[in-house]
């Protein structure tokens, strides 16, 4: 990709988005009119409680909603590039090292009966010719990234002797090594415990600053996204009820979900600050 | 590992005791007297003299706890006593049967897995497709036909009609076709609808979807990733039914005259040759428990979280 | 969603369809002696091996006997035996395992080895076994079968007994003053009956199967008593000149496993119990 394209602030800009689902009792939509865009080196959070979309719009960022059964419409640019409509084959390579995906419950996101090697290994192989002792050195250095001690002897492990803190921060350190433009966090931090959010939460703000990806951050937790993101979309039945700066959002909410979301928040204890902890 | 094996292979002990205490007992649960079957079946006019003599000679008039300890120790050197039909050691007798026995059964495992295998597999990854309803159709049916009337019935057809392949016997390739097709049939089906399932509920995993996210090839994903976790049950499976593998060789052997172990046991029910049966029950007990072993040795290389539960975090 | 309406749709239909054909058999079966035009068990060398005619709907055998006929009364003890089987096996399930249930403890423990034992085994090896401790004959295969086949009930039983003490509607109906039998009435016997439907069908096919297995080998229905198996067995040697005579016996016994499989899998998939509780 030319320094051209990379200068540009817009990494991913999502327009008129709009899923539909085929079934025998006829069409239904999940998503509508979904517009946003993700700058280099900016978060964007999304909020919104269960069921009102938010990973039926990261699915389809990535092309991976079955394809029998769901329309996708609209237009979905990755550094000026459509992704709609791409083949599978062109997906598959943009998959993982041009868009990174970090899963909401790491104890189950890796095959189990493979070693975190492994599986490193083979996301960077798929998408570099490195031989097997390149792919494994930039595995190491990815993980000191993201502060795992003894990552040789961690890569031969499986990942059920490793715990969920530990699992999360191996897949943040996948999603990164390939320095992608955009990755794409559902719920990163809901499997863990305080401690654990924080470290995640504060390597993921590192790649941010360091490779300037832009990180679309998918949570239910105001707190996260208060600490992380820039800018705030609210979603609610299908749609993006409100979008605005941090701040704003927090400050002048808009619409009326949006108030109920932050009033029913603010009965909780507020978080400190957790970002220099870590 | 070493230990899971060595673990492994103890628990095997007490099964043994078991299946000893069981072919011991047997006798003595049997309304028929070994002397008396014995002489029967050697068409010698029993006298109570010759029915004391041969019973001391069983060392029938022992307690129970001797007689078992004895037949531990004879078992241990493979002695199952004499035929009472051919007055040969039963031994012997049966390792002149059993490769072809174990020619079938090997035959048709093979069968059943290279079919099962591919078509459980396609039928889980495309599901509701034509190759889906027909491996569905294939299982309902194969698992409804009893086998040792589809013996005749591909006897009748391949043989009779078609004259493609030999009624019965054994010897060239042909041969072994039709057995081991009818021995095949019903774990063909059984394999296959557990591969699918199996197949269907991992596609459900979040381990695929990451690794789609990771940008990994679907190929990849499905035959490295799914298929090898998938095919766990499967191959337990296997080893639960190496035993009706074996009662399955009975019939075919029946059916297509295949000079084996099990027309062999069949034969010594109906004259009452005692050793006999009691080697073959042991033996199945015996195969049976070796299976599983073979079968979690097996699922402990696809699986290491079965050898590395106490791992390290 | 989809796949589900068109479950429902082809059940509507499987289970109706099935229950008439199991109707129509078992209504062979009770009425044999009326139905069949010939005696079974008649030997008449004149008439062996005749094409099917008015008097030999499907023909003779090699000894003259009505094929039909033979048919007719093999249903009355392929399907009698099987439902003795499983109701006997029943019986004896019900009672080891609500008292391994409700005493719990070290009867529970050691009543529960002994199902885990046998279910271990391979069931038709058991049954050789038996077979060649007390000969062959149809007695000791029925008694093998159900031998064998009770431990599934027994663990089933337990189970529902277990998680019945667990359940606050049992207790909740005692404060409430119900009685015994309203308890077990309304409660119990609803929990209970969608599994043992599905499994009282699934076994029922496998008891068939499995007699007819044993007699074909000579172990179980001895001649000249007509069974499906015992038929096939004596209809192989005319394969070549008279394949009709095996493939009748075996057609009876297909149609009646194909329809108690299906039925099975239907009523499963209805009161979403799961099918794959047994060895296969």
């Amino acid at each position: 990709m030319s320094m051209l394209v990379r200068e540009q602030s817009n990494v991913l800009q999502v327009r008129d988005l709009h899923v539909q689902v085929n079934s025998k009792n006829g069409a239904a939509t999940l998503v509508q009119d979904i517009n946003f865009e993700l700058k280099r080196g900016k978060v964007l959070g999304l909020v919104g409680e269960s069921g009102c979309g938010k990973t039926i719009t990261s699915m389809s960022i990535l092309q991976l909603l079955d394809q029998k059964t769901t329309k996708i419409g609209g237009s979905i640019e990755l550094l000026g590039h459509e992704l709609n409509g791409l083949s599978e084959k062109e997906m598959r390579k943009i998959r993982g090292k041009d868009i990174a995906f970090i899963m909401q419950n790491p104890m189950n996101a890796f095959t189990p009966v493979f070693t975190i090697g492994h599986q490193f290994i083979e996301t960077i192989r798929s998408h570099t010719k490195w031989n097997k002792k390149q792919a494994t050195e930039l595995a190491i250095e990815a993980l000191c990234q993201v502060n795992l001690p003894n990552p040789d002897k961690l890569l031969k492990y499986y990942p059920f002797q490793l715990s969920g803190g530990m699992l999360q921060r191996v897949m943040i350190a996948i999603a990164a090594c390939l320095h992608p433009a955009v990755i794409i966090a559902d719920e990163p931090t809901t499997a863990l415990d305080v401690n654990n959010q924080k470290k995640v939460l504060y390597h993921l703000d590192k790649i941010r600053s360091e490779h300037g990806s832009a990180i679309l951050l998918i949570s239910h937790d105001l707190g996260v996204i208060a600490e992380m993101a820039d800018e705030v979309a609210v979603m609610q039945n299908g749609r993006i009820v409100e979008k605005a700066d941090v701040f704003q959002l927090f400050d002048k909410p808009q619409h009326e979900y949006t108030k109920k979301l932050l009033n029913a928040r603010s009965v909780l204890p507020l978080d400190e600050s957790f970002i220099h902890l870590a | 590992m070493g230990t899971y094996i060595i673990k492994r292979v103890m628990a095997i002990i007490p099964v043994f005791l078991l299946a000893a205490l069981l072919t011991t007992g047997m006798i003595h649960l049997s309304p028929v007297d070994p002397a008396e079957a014995y002489l029967s079946a050697a068409h010698i006019e029993p006298t109570d003299e010759m029915l004391a003599q041969k019973r001391h000679e069983f060392g029938l008039d022992q307690p129970f706890l001797i007689q078992y300890v004895n037949s531990i120790l004879k078992i241990c050197q493979l002695d199952f006593g004499i035929s009472y039909l051919s007055n040969k050691p039963v031994w012997e007798e049966v390792s002149y049967r059993i490769p072809a026995t174990i020619q079938l059964a090997l035959g048709s495992l093979a069968l059943a897995v290279l079919v099962s295998v591919p078509l459980g597999f396609l039928a889980g990854i495309r599901k509701n497709s034509a190759i889906d309803h027909f491996s569905r159709l294939l299982s309902f049916f194969g698992a409804s036909i009893p086998s040792f009337w589809l013996g005749y019935i591909l006897i009748f057809f391949f043989s009779v009609k078609l004259d493609l392949f030999p009624v019965e016997g054994i010897g060239t390739w042909q041969h072994l076709v039709l057995p081991s097709v009818t021995l095949a049939l019903p774990l063909i089906a059984m394999y296959t609808r557990l591969l699918r399932t199996s197949i269907l509920e991992n596609l459900q995993q979040p381990f695929v979807l990451f690794a789609r996210t990771r940008g990994i090839k679907e190929r990849t994903i499905m035959v490295k990733h799914v298929l090898r976790i998938a095919i766990s049950p499967m191959i337990t499976g296997l080893g639960m039914n190496l035993g009706k593998l074996l009662t399955g060789t009975i019939i075919v052997e029946t059916v297509f005259s295949w000079p084996g172990f099990g027309r062999y046991f069949i034969e010594a029910i109906f004259n009452r040759d005692i050793p006999v049966i009691q080697c073959y029950v042991f033996i199945a007990a015996g195969l049976f428990i070796f299976s599983n072993l073979i079968v979690d040795l097996i699922q402990m290389y696809i699986d290491p979280r079965i050898s590395r539960k106490e791992g390290h975090r | 969603m989809i796949t589900s309406i068109r479950k429902l749709f082809i059940n509507q239909k499987v289970i109706p369809i099935c229950s008439l054909i199991l109707g129509i058999l078992f209504m062979m079966a009770i009425f044999a002696p009326w139905l069949a035009p010939n005696d079974p068990i008649a030997v008449n060398l004149v008439y062996k091996l005749q094409p099917p005619s008015w008097e030999f709907p499907l023909g003779t055998d090699h000894l003259g006997r009505c094929n039909f006929s033979r048919l007719l009364f093999g249903a009355r003890i392929s399907l009698g035996f099987a439902m003795l089987i499983f109701i006997s096996s029943l019986v004896i399930g019900l009672i080891v395992g609500t008292f391994a249930g409700y005493k719990g403890g070290w009867v529970d423990q050691v009543l529960m080895r002994f199902c885990d034992g046998v279910m271990a085994f391979p069931s038709l090896i058991l049954i050789l076994g038996l077979v060649g401790i007390f000969g062959p004959g149809l007695p000791q295969v029925v008694l093998a079968l159900m031998l064998v086949q009770w431990v599934y009930y027994a663990r089933m039983f337990r189970g529902m007994v277990l998680s019945l003490k667990e359940q606050n509607f049992i207790a909740a109906a005692k404060i409430s003053g119900s009685s015994q039998w309203k308890i077990i009435k309304n409660h119990i016997v609803p929990n209970v009956l969608p599994p043992l439907v599905v499994m009282g069908t699934l076994e029922m096919g496998w008891a068939i199967m499995d007699i007819s297995a044993m007699s074909f080998l000579g172990l179980g229905v001895q001649p000249p008593t007509p069974e499906w198996g015992a038929m096939i067995h004596e209809g192989k040697s005319y394969i070549r000149t008279n394949p009709a005579l095996m493939i009748y016996p075996g057609l009876m016994i297909m149609i009646v496993i194909v329809t108690f499989n299906l039925l099975g899998e239907a009523l499963s998939e209805r009161y979403g119990v799961k099918r794959d509780f047994k060895k296969e």
